[in-house]
């Protein structure tokens, strides 16, 4: 059960990215180009009347993301798979029911099978950097994943089988 | 070396001037283009003299076409020219067919030539996406629905200029519909390479431009920049439109160090662009042609409120947000001017109906913009 964030490109500007709450509110990220960010808050009812509530420069968001507790690795990631033409990267959470959960990464043979990468691993605020084969997997891991789309696509599917499943 | 006083102090006044202005400008949310204008017309011919500043506005401004140019390239990428042609191509052709006509009738009517009527179409075209861009942050209207149209709309405009301008570009030197055609084609199909090299070698030639320090940076951009504006300059595809290409090519790190440092000499050189074109207009000729100036502004102001309405609508934004990016696609600004200065802003009535018509619309754009809520 994900939030829908809705992304689009403001071409000149950066990214957009916006989501619903659970109170009705639609809120609404731009991520400039230069670094910055913005953020709106509009109703879900009527989507035009959208207020800017605050920005926040670079290293104002770091702080911000840190007491979220949101490692911004993924974004650097980004970065790097825009300048490779066919290279991405993903984000996938290891479910509590998940058959990988409480097992070591190595048992996925993730980059055999699929040919994805795992590279970091994030566990709450701490990132493990080049996971081992070795590394136990726990439930609410995060999994950076660099790789192609059908590749990315690949560990989503292994990781997300449930473990009754065979 | 002798060193002139006076090319020192008539520039040194002249940029101080500049600065007042801006800085009024920029106090009232506005643009401080109209102004620069301005001063370029008290200046030169028809006003106050600068005799020893003219030779370095004259160059300046060359080098202002260009630098305008690649750092529009630079803002702009393969995807985002993708992506906005994608959802946007309808709103694109009801923006040319609705904005260019006017400009078109226009020039025909006050019996320019071939080259005079094309021209004028162009300049009642392309709105300024410099202008717009900045008069949305500054509204604070990123976060609104009609923005991604507005700003599609925007970019496909400014990638119709490198087609456009070699065709202009061969005509105005007088050369045949035929002739125009050609590097028409030939601008298109170095676009198309442009794109192709900035998709899948993106990487590489920034690391190949790219240098860690700034200073090496910037000389090694700024020159092959030249290079490339001059030799499409003499296969008449324009050197507004090689620069533009070398702009978009580069990409990634090295295009946002690229437009850090050059956005200040940018800046310089693009205020004498301005001025050279304020130069070349005598006031005297101009005034006959101000009612004609402000009829055109007027239609195409509503034009332009059209076209905005039909591009948000197709996004879904509601009637208010569909108003919102008509009166915000008004203003038109750099562009207008860069089609007036390669035409030869000395081409009398073009310039003399041209240059009050982007005065009026770049200070009235942004303040019908501002007051529709």
């Amino acid at each position: 059960m994900g939030i829908d964030i809705h992304e689009t490109l403001l071409p000149g500007v950066g990214l957009r990215y916006e989501f619903d709450n659970v109170d009705g509110d639609r809120i609404c990220v731009i991520a400039r180009r230069r670094g910055e960010f913005e953020f709106f808050v509009s109703t879900a009812a009527d989507p035009d009347s959208a207020q800017r509530v605050f920005r926040l420069t670079d290293t104002e968001a770091d702080a911000l993301a840190q007491i979220l507790g949101a490692p911004r690795m993924v974004e650097s990631f980004a970065d790097l798979s825009r300048e490779v033409p066919g290279l991405e990267a993903g984000q996938i959470e290891v479910l509590p029911d998940s058959r990988y959960a409480g097992r070591p990464l190595g048992d996925t043979r993730a980059r055999t099978r699929t040919g994805a990468s795992v590279v970091a691993l994030v566990r709450g605020d701490k990132v493990v950097a080049s996971p081992g084969p070795d590394e136990v997997l726990r439930a609410a891991d995060v999994l950076v994943v660099i790789g192609t789309a059908d590749g990315i696509a690949g560990v989503r599917h292994l990781i997300e089988q449930a473990i009754d499943q065979t | 070396m002798a060193i002139s006083a006076g090319l020192l102090l008539e520039l040194g006044l002249i940029l101080v001037a500049l600065t007042i202005l801006g800085a009024g400008a920029r106090r009232y949310g506005l643009s401080p283009i109209p102004l620069y204008l301005l001063a370029g017309l008290f200046l030169g011919d028809g006003g106050i003299p600068v005799p020893e500043a003219a030779d370095f506005l004259e160059t300046g401004a060359s080098i202002g076409v260009v630098l305008l140019l690649l750092t529009l390239g630079l803002e702009f990428s393969v995807i985002e020219f993708t992506a906005s042609l994608r959802r946007h191509l309808p709103s694109a052709a009801v923006d040319l067919v609705l904005n260019a006509t006017p400009g078109a009738i226009a020039g025909w009517l006050l019996g320019l030539n071939g080259a005079g009527i094309l021209a004028l179409a162009g300049v009642t075209y392309i709105s300024s996406s410099g202008v717009i861009a900045r008069l949305l942050g500054d509204l604070r209207r990123l976060g609104n629905r009609e923005t991604p149209a507005v700003l599609s709309v925007l970019v496909l405009e400014d990638f119709s200029m490198a087609a456009y301008l070699p065709l202009l570009t061969v005509m105005a030197s007088g050369g045949s519909v035929a002739e125009a055609m050609l590097w028409m084609a030939v601008a298109l199909g170095a676009l198309g390479l442009a794109f192709l090299v900035s998709y899948r070698w993106g990487h590489h030639v920034g690391r190949a431009i790219g240098h860690p320090e700034d200073e090496q940076l910037l000389l090694r951009i700024l020159g092959l920049t030249l290079i490339v504006a001059a030799v499409a300059e003499e296969i008449h595809a324009s050197a507004a439109v090689g620069a533009f290409l070398v702009g978009l090519t580069l990409t990634g790190r090295t295009a946002d160090r690229a437009r850090a440092v050059l956005g200040p000499l940018r800046d310089l050189f693009a205020a004498a662009f301005f001025l050279s074109i304020g130069f070349a207009v005598a006031p005297a000729e101009l005034l006959p042609q101000l009612p004609a100036a402000l009829a055109l502004a007027a239609v195409t102001a509503v034009t332009k409120i059209a076209t905005g309405v039909y591009a948000a609508r197709r996004d879904g934004a509601a009637r208010p947000g569909q108003l919102r990016a008509g009166t915000a696609l008004i203003a038109r600004g750099e562009f207008s001017l860069v089609i007036i200065g390669l035409v030869g802003a000395g081409s009398g009535v073009l310039a003399a109906i041209a240059t009050p018509y982007v005065f009026v619309l770049a200070i009235a754009g942004p303040l019908i913009a501002r007051f529709t809520r």
